[in-house]
């Protein structure tokens, strides 16, 4: 069931009705839904271009080098996303270091439990990782972004606990838990709404690419339980780290640390 | 004994002073002299060189939230965190603090009261409450009167009054010079960041 050039023009048929509609309605979209689908299909062409040079190569150092490239993206993305984000290379390296360490933490657990031979089959290892990193990083680019907002609204009031004598912990504890909150409703909603709402992408593909319903939704389940720790873990640890990186050991606050 | 030795960020400072047990200093000088600056270096809240010490022990000698609890700022425009007056207080606070709260003019019910619902008179009030309640040593005030009626600023002064008799030391930014007539027997004037 693999569609053909005419197949995919058909549904491009579809994206173009929708640009006459936007610009028949002057929402000012035509323009950006045209580019949007222009870049889709240049980017995942060349994906599966890329991808499959990669699985051919039979050796593991490509496979985990276009991982390793896609977790560089996702620390440019949470950078990229941050309205007020932490000065110099912390922008960058501290949503990155936390969204890798997560992710290898599940896909860890992924492997062990889907076993692939060998371990770094790319079939397995490459959207595993993707499909972590991708949640990984829109929590933590929420999280963060919702933190670093919050401690910048609530300045006087974490000044004034700190004043009081407060430590640090104390001062920005309540603002630590609605970011990390925040930060997880999305993984969270993901999970309530799977299969009564969406059917998940990856069960689109695998039902659609002719795999058996109840094994797709199996694998779906272990991918959404690796989603929700990793985001878990990768949330939790960016909004720490960020409110460690925004106070110092004397438990003064430093807004100075934000660009 | 409250020592400042070569306190100094940046374009602020060396400042000295030292302060015995009840004396009171008064810091004056133009808005944007550095007096807050000055007064934010003493509690810690903002990084600088030079000493600070307590009755001889230095502030790096312990953790800055000790330090914060003898050497206590309050900021001219004080920050809440909760909702209810209440939980800015420890829980002893309504029955230990009452002669000063009366003091400040304020009804035994303002515990009870939101934040959200308080003037800036009485936020300003029940902030110095809250800085006296933890009990310092050392008080950085910032303006603590600026927007008080005549009334409330005699009963704030009183109050003060009452504490450095029993030994508080009292380091205060005012711009009202019969304040700090009243108030403080020593001045620090600041200009451009530098004692002048």
């Amino acid at each position: 069931m693999t569609p053909g050039p005419l197949d995919l023009a058909l549904g491009a048929g579809f994206v173009l009705l929708n640009a006459g509609l936007s610009a028949l309605l002057g929402l000012g979209l035509a323009r950006t839904i045209l580019v949007a689908a222009c870049r889709l299909v240049a980017q995942l062409t060349l994906v599966g271009l890329v991808l499959r040079t990669v699985f051919g190569l039979g050796a593991p150092g490509p496979v985990v080098g276009v991982v390793a490239v896609m977790a560089l993206a996702a620390a440019y993305e949470i950078g990229a996303r941050q309205e007020r984000p932490l000065r110099g290379p912390w922008r960058y390296a501290l949503g990155g270091v936390v969204t890798a360490g997560a992710t290898v933490i599940a896909v860890a657990v992924g492997l062990a439990a889907l076993r692939p031979q060998p371990w770094w089959n790319p079939h397995a290892l490459i959207p595993l990782s993707g499909i972590v990193l991708g949640s990984v990083m829109s929590g933590i680019a929420i999280g963060l972004n919702g933190f670093t907002a919050a401690v910048r609204g609530e300045r006087a009031g974490i000044e004034a606990r700190l004043a009081l004598g407060a430590t640090r912990d104390e001062a920005l504890a309540p603002l630590v838990r609605s970011a990390i909150r925040a930060g997880l409703i999305p993984v969270l909603n993901q999970m309530a709404a799977a299969g009564l709402i969406t059917l998940p992408g990856m069960m689109t593909g695998q039902i659609l690419a002719g795999q058996d319903p109840e094994g797709a939704a199996s694998s779906q389940i272990l991918i959404l339980f690796l989603l929700a720790g990793a985001s878990g873990l990768g949330v939790t640890g960016a909004v720490l780290a960020a409110s460690r990186r925004l106070t110092d050991a004397r438990h003064r606050l430093r807004l100075d640390r934000l660009a | 004994m409250l020592r400042i030795d070569s306190l100094r960020r940046g374009r602020f400072g060396p400042f000295d002073l030292a302060l015995a047990p009840g004396e009171a200093c008064a810091v004056t000088g133009p808005s944007g002299a550095g007096k807050s600056v000055l007064l934010r270096m003493v509690a810690d809240l903002d990084p600088s060189e030079g000493r600070v010490s307590l009755d001889g022990t230095d502030r790096e000698a312990m953790p800055a939230p000790l330090w914060r609890r003898q050497v206590t700022y309050l900021a001219a425009e004080p920050g809440w965190w909760a909702e209810t007056v209440a939980e800015h207080f420890p829980a002893d606070a309504p029955s230990r603090l009452a002669p000063e709260r009366e003091a400040l003019r304020l009804p035994p019910e303002v515990f009870g009261w939101p934040v959200a619902r308080l003037s800036t008179g009485e936020r300003q009030r029940l902030a110095l409450l809250r800085a006296l309640a933890g009990g310092p040593r050392v008080l950085l005030l910032d303006e603590p009167t600026a927007s008080l009626d005549p009334d409330s600023v005699r009963g704030a002064e009183a109050v003060i009054a009452r504490r450095r008799a029993a030994g508080l030391i009292v380091l205060l930014v005012s711009h009202d010079p019969a304040q700090v007539a009243r108030l403080a027997a020593r001045r620090l004037a600041v200009a451009d960041g530098r004692p002048a």
